[in-house]
Order: structure tokens, then sequence, then C-alpha cells
């Protein structure tokens, strides 16, 4: 297990490394740059910003210059848009606040989807079974961009009782709007999943055997069907938990969290080449050490894998 | 009193497109400490019939009747009554060892589970207790092998778990539904033999749930024939398997292929069981059997007693039926009443191997 842990490790990062040549050179053969807008600046000036910032080296040298700062000094680099500040800092700025509220949507979800899911799978075809349905379909077509305005409009205009934007890591008020809005569609899929992989379960033969033990049902569901119901849950929460804890362009417009969700699309209008690169590279590190825990909780769980 | 007895047992599922009586009337009792072999094809409603008793159905199944136990009506009981009997006093082993076994739990702690719930021991005691009872059911090295998961077990070793587990709070009473049926045959005879040891150490009763002849007549004292969910035809294992007097079980012995014999052919019983959603009319065997007459396919027969201990559900006299026993050898050229419905179509033996796995009661008795 530890060897493959450190084997998975270190395929990581020729990953990385190929990410981020894919993604800087697209990037670059895009058309425009950072300084092409509506009014052209005047020739001497551009060429002095694209010779400040390394523009008109070859793309292999740009490559080769940008992994050397971020391998030695663990320099990103600047921004091309905010002069005066390197993209450790916008993203040292942003990520803690989508860290926060994509964390708590994280948890939201995964206890009210299990839960939903768990229970409906054990009281199948009652009225608990189609009401349970019934709140996660409502809930899957409810994505977050329909989600925010409405949660603005009920609890900020109509009761007053929640700010309805901007952020404070001291005042939870400001965190629980971004949450619901984030959480609700993601706890619909789980409780999805949870429900038919908890069917299935339950009808398997060795839940049969524990029933014939004269185990509790309630000692059934938890001792014996919940961790295999897991398993179809736990490789759909791996890319999930990653693209939750790093923001939601939706979340960060509506509520001016200022995440990085939407400093990340930001860079991408303003083609501010070092911020698209480093979120890129945090999205991807993530979504790496994410399936490397899902590979090792699968194989916690069913001891039939053996890496 | 008898320590199991089943009154009117029926079972009923609510499918999709109808109701199914998967069991239908079921009379029987089980005396203490004595073994009862059930026998019938797949789908005749023998297994549907344990897990009545178990209140184990499926969820769209429905039972109706009387299931006592010891004086105790446990059909359709509170979970709570249930609990208190299932593992402590009617224990159950599985047709499907591979399966059957929790494999996302460690042999110890699926075992240790049932003492601590039921007798309160200790994590400790009772892993101590299981590794007894996995040395009883003669597991090399259960000590260290306890440890395993279901998956580090070949199928003969976690069928012996599943024994050892169901015996864990030695119970009065143990339905055993298909024990051998997954598994190979030399394994079969292991088990079987391991199984009447243990009934014999522990003094339970035994329900049997085979379509394994063999089984039943080197393991049990009496059996039940049962065709789409009725019995028909009970009594003491020695003088049905010498005078079959139903039609059905005559055709079952029939066909257990005999070394004696010099014949090239496998005997099938012509025809396919009934579908149970919608079953024939009249006697559910009526269009498989060759004695059959008229009122077959107007009145099922009621299970009537004919000879002491003996009991059928058949509208053939006695005598017809036994009539053909004494035939030199059956033959296979005609084994339907019907040829036109059921062409006799001589199945070579190779195509069948391992068919033979209903082996006769002297190689299963041995070991």
């Amino acid at each position: 297990m530890f060897a493959f842990v450190l084997r998975r490790l270190a395929v990581a990062i020729p990953t990385l490394l190929l990410l981020i040549v894919f993604s800087f050179t697209l990037m670059h053969l895009a058309p425009g740059g950072p300084f092409t807008g509506e009014r052209a600046l005047p020739p001497q000036v551009l060429a002095n910003l694209e010779a400040r910032y390394g523009l008109n080296d070859p793309l292999w040298l740009q490559i080769w210059n940008y992994l050397v700062g971020i391998v030695v000094h663990f320099d990103f680099g600047p921004s091309f848009v905010y002069p005066d500040r390197t993209v450790n800092q916008l993203i040292a700025a942003g990520f803690p606040v989508t860290l926060t509220y994509g964390a708590l949507s994280f948890a939201a979800a995964v206890i009210f989807g299990v839960s939903l899911g768990v229970v409906a799978a054990i009281r199948h075809n009652s009225w608990t079974d189609y009401l349970a349905v019934g709140v996660s379909i409502g809930a899957q077509v409810l994505p977050n961009f329909v989600m925010a305005p409405l949660l603005v409009l009920v609890f900020t205009l109509w009761y007053g009782l929640l700010p309805g934007g901007g952020w404070s890591f001291n005042d939870p008020s400001f965190w629980i709007m971004p949450v619901i809005a984030l959480a609700t569609s993601y706890m619909a899929s789980i409780a999805r999943i949870t429900r038919s992989s908890m069917l299935e379960v339950l009808g398997s033969n060795h839940i049969r055997t524990a029933r014939a033990k004269g185990m509790p049902e309630r000692r059934v569901i938890l001792r014996h069907a919940l961790k295999p119901a897991m398993l179809p849950v736990i490789s759909y929460l791996g890319p999930v938990f990653v693209s939750m804890i790093t923001g939601s362009v939706v979340i960060d417009i509506y509520f001016s969290t200022g995440g990085i969700g939407k400093a990340f699309v930001d860079s991408a209008l303003n083609r501010d080449y070092a911020v698209m690169m480093g979120v890129t590279i945090l999205v991807g590190a993530l979504t790496i050490l994410f399936n490397l825990l899902v590979d090792v909780l699968y194989a916690w769980i069913d001891p039939k894998i053996r890496y | 009193m008898a320590l199991l007895e089943l009154r009117d047992l029926s079972v009923r599922f609510q499918t999709n497109d109808a109701e199914v009586l998967a069991v239908n009337d079921v009379n029987l009792t089980v005396e203490a400490g004595q073994t009862l072999g059930i026998v019938g094809e797949s789908g005749s409603g023998k297994s549907q019939l344990s897990f009545a008793i178990m209140g184990l159905l499926a969820r769209n199944g429905r039972a109706s009747g009387s299931v006592m136990f010891d004086g105790q009506e446990i059909l359709n009981a509170p979970p709570k009554v249930l609990n208190r009997i299932r593992a402590e006093q009617i224990a159950m082993i599985f047709q499907d060892p591979m399966t059957s076994l929790n494999p996302y739990m460690r042999v110890a702690d699926q075992m240790a589970e049932v003492l601590v719930l039921h007798k309160g021991l200790s994590k400790r005691d009772a892993v101590a207790e299981a590794v007894r009872m996995l040395d009883a059911v003669r597991i090399p090295d259960a000590k260290g092998r306890i440890r395993l998961y279901p998956h580090e077990f070949s199928g003969g070793m976690r069928q012996r778990v599943m024994i050892a587990m169901a015996l864990l709070c030695r119970p009065r009473l143990l339905i055993a539904d298909e024990p051998t049926t997954a598994l190979d045959v030399t394994v079969q005879a292991q088990i079987m033999q391991l199984l009447s040891d243990l009934q014999r150490d522990i003094g339970m009763a035994m329900m049997l749930i085979t379509h394994d002849l063999g089984v039943v007549a080197g393991s049990c004292e009496r059996v039940a024939v049962m065709y789409g969910g009725r019995i028909r035809e009970t009594g003491p294992v020695g003088p049905i398997f010498a005078e079959p007097t139903l039609p059905y079980t005559q055709g079952l012995l029939d066909a257990i292929p005999r070394v004696d014999q010099d014949d090239e052919e496998l005997r099938a019983i012509p025809g396919q069981p009934p579908n149970m959603s919608r079953p024939p009319s009249g006697c559910a065997f009526q269009p498989r059997c060759p004695y059959r007459r008229d009122i077959c396919a107007r009145i099922d027969p009621p299970l009537e007693g004919f000879a002491p201990g003996r009991a059928r559900a058949c509208h053939a006299p006695v005598a017809e039926v036994l009539a053909r026993l004494t035939q030199a050898a059956p033959n296979p050229g005609q084994p339907a009443a019907h040829p036109d419905e059921f062409p006799p179509q001589p199945i070579p033996r190779g195509a069948v191997a391992g068919a033979g796995a209903a082996g006769t009661p002297s190689t299963t008795e041995g070991q």
C-alpha cells in the first residue's frame, strides 16, 4: 500500500509536467495576448512590456523559465494584469475563501446526500422513498445559478436575514448562502447514487446472512451495508471535492465572495497567463491528490483490492 | 410437541405482472433432533419456504399461515421477537458460500458479532469461541485464518465458515438451504459428513433443503417432496426411495444415473418445471406426468395419508404407480404419456458431464 502511494506520487510529477506544458502551449497558441486591448498600445510600449514579461522569448524557453521559477522558488510569476500582485498572492487571497465555503458545501452535500439516499433505500417504494427521490430531483434541477439568486431573493431581499454578498472569515452568516447554493445539486447526485447503490447492497446475499444472524436492521445497515454501498459514492466524491474547493465562478459572482473561481475566469478573459497557469496547476494537483485518496479509500473498504 | 410446525404456510410474491404463489399451503413438522429433507427442482418453492420461516422473504413477498417454533408463533413476528430466535434458536446456512459471507469484513468480526449480540460475550471471548468453532468444522490453522477475509478461503472452506458461524449459538434447528450445491462433489461429501457429525454433537434438528436425492438418502430421516410450491409426498426416507408412489418422485429417482445399469442415456423428466406466475390447471405436475388422467387437469389432488407416516398428492392409484416400478428397467423410449408434446430426447452422457451431482447415497455417505 505504502509502495502504491509512493508510486502514484511519482507518476504525479510527470503528469503535472505534461499538464503545464499542454496548457502553456494552448494558452499561447490562442490569438491575442494579455496586452491586446481595444486601444492598441504604441509598438514600443508593447515591445517593452513583452520583454519585461519574457513574452518574446521562444515558447520552449518561456516554459522552461516558468518551470524553473516554480521548482526553484515556488514562484508562479507576476500577474500580467495586476502589476503589483503575484500569482502566489492572488491564490493566497482567494483560495482560503473557496476552500472554506467549498469544504463546508462538500460536508453538507455528503451528510445530507448520503442520509437521504440511505433512508430512501431502506424505505424503498414507500412515501419516504418517493419524498426523498422527489427532493433530490428537485435539488438536481436547481443548479447553483438558479439557487443563488433565489436564496438572495428570499433571505436577503424578503426577510433580510442574511447578507446578500461579500465575505468574512469571522461571520458565518456570510457563508450560509454560498454553501447552500453550491451544495444543493451535488447533494442530489450523492443521494441518488447512494440510494441505488444501497438498494443493490441490501438485496445481496451477505445482507440476508446478516439478517439471519438476528441482527437488528439498524445494525445490518450501519455495519454490513453502508461500507460497500459507499464505494460508488466515493469514486464520485473525489473529483467533486476538488471542483467544490477550487470554487465556483457562479458563487463568486453572485455572492462577491472573492474566491479563486472568479479569479480563474477573469484571468482567462484577460489573458492573464500566469494566473491561468497558477489556478490550472492548483486544480490539477488537487485532482491527482484526491484521485489517489479515492483509490486508498477503496482499498481500505474492499479487502479484495490490493495494489 | 414438535419443534417446528408449519400450518398452511403460503408465500406470495407481488410482481409487476402477476401475483406468484411460490409456496402453497404447506404443512410440515420437524421433531427435535430429527432431520427433514425437502426435495424439489429449482423454483419448486423450497428456498422461499425456508426464508418465510426465518422472516427473510424479499420485500415483495408475503407469508400467511402459521409457523410454530417450540410452541411460539414466529410467522410475521415483530423483528424483536425474530431476532431473539434467529441464530440463537434457528440458524441458517445458504446455498452460495461465495456471496453469503460479508466480503468486506474479516471472518473474525463476522463470527464474533453473533456471540457479542446474542450471548453478550466480550469481543475477545467471542473471537476465542469462534476459533473453537472453526476448529470444530475442521478448518486447519483456525487461529490464524480467522483474521482473513472470506475471499481468501476456497468454496468448501467458506461453507465451513458459514456452518461454524451458524452453529455458534448452538441452535436447536438448522435450516440448510442447498448447502452443497455450489461445491464440487468431493467437497459435498465432506460437508454433509461434517453437518451430520455436528448435528449429533449439538443435538439439533435439521431441515435440509436440496435437489440432491443422494444427499437426502444419506442424511435424512424423513423427506418431503415439493413441486410447484406444494408438498406432494412425505414419508420416511427408506420407503420413499424404495417405493416411490408419486410419479414425480419416481421421475426424480429414475433420473439418477447408475453405474450398475448398462444404458447410455440419462433419463430426465420431460418438460419444464411450472412457471408459478401461470401455473397449470389442476395438478402442477400433470403436463409432465406419465400417469396423467382426465381429472388431473381439473382438480389438484390433496395430500392424503395412505400408509403409516406416508402421504401423497396424486390421482393415480398407488398400485398403478408401484406397478411400473416392478418392470425390469423403465424404458427411456417412452417416458411421457404424450410423446407429441415432449418427443423423447436422449441426452448423451458427455453433454451433461457433472449432472451426476445427485450422487448415489453410497458416494455421499463415504468418508
